[in-house]
């Protein structure tokens, strides 16, 4: 795969179609892998790589580029299509200056949980029939591929690329995900044992704020954390109320936004999974106003600034929060 | 424990001056009366409102005042709107002195000194002028070119006129941008105005003011054949601590709150440019 | 040189945690160690590092200053500062135990940092040497020794037992104090773990770095690289790196109303962010490229230039693992390099 995608970005720039491409750039070891752009043929060669730990979604830094001038090729997995669109219907990519190459998807593989495993001193991480055959400095070792899956690809939504103009590989289909499991299994809860989760989860994080800069959902230009006349900018949390609200006045932002990207929780250097509160909303939304996926088109109205009169009333938040 | 300068002390307003629409400057004393430290000419100090802000300044008073400190404070952000906002009486919170100071009793000993100053740059300027007009023995001949937007936006109008411009031993060149009724002085920008007077490149330099006009009165300067080294100026960046801890005013190896504000031309250029 | 069993470390732990609080490396989930509070039963963890540095013990990420109360024009200034408890820190690797002297330089000069300067008196730092090094370890790159490390007393496992070593005065009286637990032990097969770990330290991918061509001196040669655009591109602008770093000490003031009155504290900043050095007028670090150039630079050049030649960085390689984008110090080291 990646040498049909080497292949096909430097006819694309050689026929002038596009200046630069964004793609992935390879790191020191076999899993450090940067979002990065490139513009030549030799660049591609040395450096493009597309793998099991491509994991990244480029979408959000199309944002930047097409502010530039020229047409950059973005490779875009199925999920990555999704952000794209998002950001096309809300004005944020200009979709003139982009050609886009669509991928086939993961499951793209998650270092964390292989060292989760104990193991260490990682040189190499081959996958061999959905077994990795991982190189470390003590020697061979070795853990079957889906245990070390990221958890966004673990509850994959679709195979579908809903954005391309061209495609490598096989379209593939929305999927039945279990994605909503642990959402369900929070909601059965009581109040104390979720907040419990919840304080348990949030009071690990350190405030660094990749979540929201990762987030292509969060393109404000300010962010009101970020600006003083806010009131509510800060960089660390003041009390334990500030630690929750971060996270939930955030995601209450990217309601009916939100595409389940997973970007969120891959980066959070805490492992917190922040997106069951994402999905948390998704969940509510689909119940409340019928089936939506944000990014699914760059047209429909999103139910959370749409009226109809089918709209759920108010008073159904009063009813589903009595236990 | 030990004494720590994060800590503040009180400081109370005891006058409140409207120097221009936007600079007012502010007296202040400690609560027992009395200056809260001592400082020497460009030294700076936090002020903070708790609740609103903390931010340095510069010492505008001279530190042969032995009665109170003065700050001159444009209105441009939310603590100092909140400044320009209160009243006589008023208690604040201050710490410092911080920074180093103009060489006043070093270098600038003996030398004939030339003071440039654009809009609310006079503030850190005035504490050397008054310094040096309070040792005047010390000191060769003393030139202030000063200059603003118009006529009401000279800080410190009153003390220039009344005090500056009636001592002999100094001699005062004022001018705005554009010409005003009521104004019968120079008119134009200050660089230009430097380069009309072509001061004697005898003299050593202390200029502040925009860094638009810090840049042309430099580069005409340097056509009159001043040298870099010839030149002092004061620096103003984003602080929190004030003692070289946060981080936050650090450009190459220096802390512009610890080892400026003030920092000779030479000095600067050996610098990256991020400021 | 005195010993204790493996097996009996929480009899250890426990005559420690008697008399005064003591902190430890412990799982927090599977694959992820953070400092806890030793409580009875608790076990060391088998990570080699925790994900936070242990910096917050002497520099914790917020930390209140001081109280105002405002009445009328008046305000009250409260010193809220106290005497900090002893307390122990146990299992400190070499790289964290040498970010401290780094903060210390930039702490404890003057004027000194009293909130600093008050948990680094009270803290007993007990370090425990590396025997299973990562991928992703420098240290030695900045002279640190692993099998070596520094704290005011180190510890090495062979194994089968923990061996104990003062470094100085506090680190003596910390096993003065454990003596009754202790007993001298043979240190054959120690030497020989030691061995292995160096032979391992040899043949780190990161083994051959080197900051020969770094230092305070070269601020010319890469300030103005034209490396930087594309090293920073990705960079998201969060604060990852900085907050997991054991060395990063930038921080902001800031005031909180508590409803009672204002509390003064700083936390924890990174010069990564856009707002770090805005001011009512204007910003000198205008693009992401020169936040980033700052960090780096901070640490290879302007660091090395106030503190004879000490570099910011202690290699523990946590930017390495955490950074969203994988973009960290040895890439930009790298790619910078003018030979």
């Amino acid at each position: 795969m990646q040498e049909a995608m080497i292949k096909r970005a430097k006819e694309l720039l050689a026929d002038g179609t596009v200046d630069r491409v964004i793609g992935w750039k390879r790191g020191e070891f076999a899993y450090d892998i940067t979002p990065a752009v490139f513009t030549s043929a030799e660049e591609l060669d040395s450096d493009f790589v597309f793998d099991d730990f491509t994991a990244a979604n480029v979408s959000k830094y199309l944002v930047k580029e097409t502010a530039k001038d020229g047409k950059i090729l973005a490779f875009l997995k199925p999920c990555d299509t999704y952000s794209f669109n998002q950001l096309v219907k809300e004005h944020r990519i200009d979709r003139e200056k982009v050609y886009v190459i669509g991928i086939p998807g993961g499951p793209k593989l998650d270092i964390e949980k292989i060292k989760a495993k104990g193991i260490t001193g990682i040189l190499g991480v081959k996958n061999e029939d959905y077994t990795l055959k991982i190189e470390t400095l003590y020697g061979e070792e070795t853990m079957p591929f889906y245990e070390a899956v990221l958890d966004k690809c673990a509850a994959c939504k679709s195979k579908k690329h809903v954005a391309y103009d061209e495609l490598i590989g096989e379209d593939g289909d929305v999927l039945e995900s279990n994605r909503f499991d642990m959402v369900e299994k929070l909601e059965n809860m009581t109040a104390q044992e979720r907040f419990d989760f919840w304080r348990g989860q949030l009071s690990k994080c350190i405030r660094c704020n990749a979540c929201r800069n990762v987030c292509p959902a969060c393109t404000c230009e300010n962010c009101v954390f970020d600006n003083p006349k806010s009131g509510i900018d800060n960089k660390a949390p003041a009390d334990s109320f500030e630690e929750n609200m971060f996270h939930i006045i955030r995601a209450f932002h990217v309601a009916g936004r939100c595409t389940d990207c997973g970007e969120c929780s891959r980066v959070c250097p805490q492992n917190i999974p922040l997106h069951l509160l994402n999905r948390k909303f998704i969940k509510d939304i689909n119940e409340l106003y019928g089936e939506y996926q944000a990014g699914a088109d760059t047209t429909s109205r999103a139910p959370l600034t749409d009226y109809t009169k089918d709209d759920c009333e108010p008073s159904v938040v009063h009813e589903r929060g009595v236990e | 424990m030990n004494s720590e300068t994060l800590i503040p002390k009180i400081g109370v307003v005891t006058d409140i001056r409207q120097d221009t629409p936007d600079v007012k400057t502010f007296r202040v004393v400690s609560p027992d009366g009395g200056k809260v430290f001592e400082h020497m000419p460009g030294q700076c100090a936090m002020l903070s409102v708790p609740g609103v802000g903390e931010a340095m300044f510069s010492i505008t008073s001279s530190p042969t005042n032995k009665e109170f400190m003065e700050f001159s404070i444009k209105k441009c952000g939310c603590l100092t709107e909140w400044l320009h906002a209160m009243e006589v009486g008023q208690q604040i919170a201050i710490r410092g002195p911080y920074g180093n100071a103009f060489p006043v009793e070093g270098d600038l000993r003996g030398k004939d000194l030339l003071f440039i100053a654009g809009g609310i740059g006079l503030a850190p300027l005035r504490s050397v002028i008054n310094y040096v007009r309070d040792n005047r023995a010390n000191y060769g001949d003393v030139q202030v070119i000063y200059g603003s937007r118009s006529k009401d936006d000279l800080v410190d109008y009153k003390e220039i006129i009344d005090e500056w411009m009636a001592d002999p031993n100094i001699e005062v060149d004022l001018t705005i941008d554009n010409p005003q009724e009521g104004w019968d002085g120079h008119v134009g920008f200050v660089p230009n105005y430097v380069k009309e007077l072509a001061p004697s490149t005898s003299k050593t330099v202390l200029v502040c003011g925009p860094p638009i006009m810090i840049k042309f009165t430099l580069a005409g300067l340097k056509e009159l054949g001043f040298t870099e080294t010839q030149v002092y100026t004061t620096m103003e960046l984003r602080m929190k601590c004030g003692v070289g801890k946060c981080g936050r005013c650090n450009i190459g190896n220096k802390y512009v709150c610890k080892d400026g504000p003030v920092f000779r031309f030479d000095q600067l250029g050996e610098l990256p440019d991020e400021y | 040189m005195l010993k204790i069993s493996k097996s009996r470390l929480g009899e250890l732990f426990d005559a420690v945690a008697a008399k005064q609080t003591l902190y430890i490396p412990a799982d927090r989930e599977v694959g992820a160690a953070e400092y806890k509070k030793y409580e009875s039963g608790m076990e060391l963890t088998k990570e080699l590092n925790t994900v936070r540095s242990a910096k917050d013990f002497f520099f914790p990420q917020t930390e209140n200053l001081a109280d105002f109360r405002l009445e009328g024009k008046n305000i009250e200034i409260k010193d809220i500062r106290e005497e900090c408890e002893d307390f122990v820190v146990f299992g400190v690797r070499a790289c964290d135990a040498r970010s401290f002297t780094i903060l210390d330089k930039v702490f404890l000069c003057e004027p000194v940092d009293s909130f600093y300067k008050n948990r680094r008196d009270h803290g007993t730092v007990v370090t425990m040497a590396c025997t299973r090094p990562a991928e992703t370890c420098f240290c030695q790159t900045f002279g640190i020794d692993p099998t070596a490390p520094e704290g005011d007393a180190a510890c090495f496992d062979d194994g089968e037992s923990i061996f104990f070593k003062a470094n100085n005065e506090k680190g003596q009286a910390f096993i003065d104090s454990i003596a009754s637990l202790l007993e001298e032990g043979d240190t054959a097969k120690l030497d020989e773990v030691q061995a292995k770990t160096k032979a391992i330290m040899e043949k780190l991918p990161l083994a051959k770095l080197s900051t020969e061509n770094f230092g305070g001196d070269k601020l010319s040669e890469y300030f103005n690289s034209d490396k930087w655009g594309e090293l920073s591109e990705a960079c998201l602008g969060c604060g990852t790196c900085t907050f997991v770093c054991p060395t990063c000490q930038c921080y902001d003031i800031k005031d909180f109303n508590t409803g009672h009155g204002i509390r003064r504290f700083r936390c924890w900043d990174s010069c990564m962010y856009s707002d770090f050095t805005k001011m009512a007028h204007g910003n000198p670090r205008l693009t992401q490229l020169e936040r980033f150039r700052q960090r780096f630079m901070h640490k290879l050049v302007y660091f090395p230039a106030n503190n004879n030649g000490e570099f910011g960085c202690v290699g523990c390689g946590r930017c390495l693992s955490k950074c969203p984008i994988s973009m960290n110090i040895i890439k930009v080291m790298k790619a910078l390099e003018v030979k």
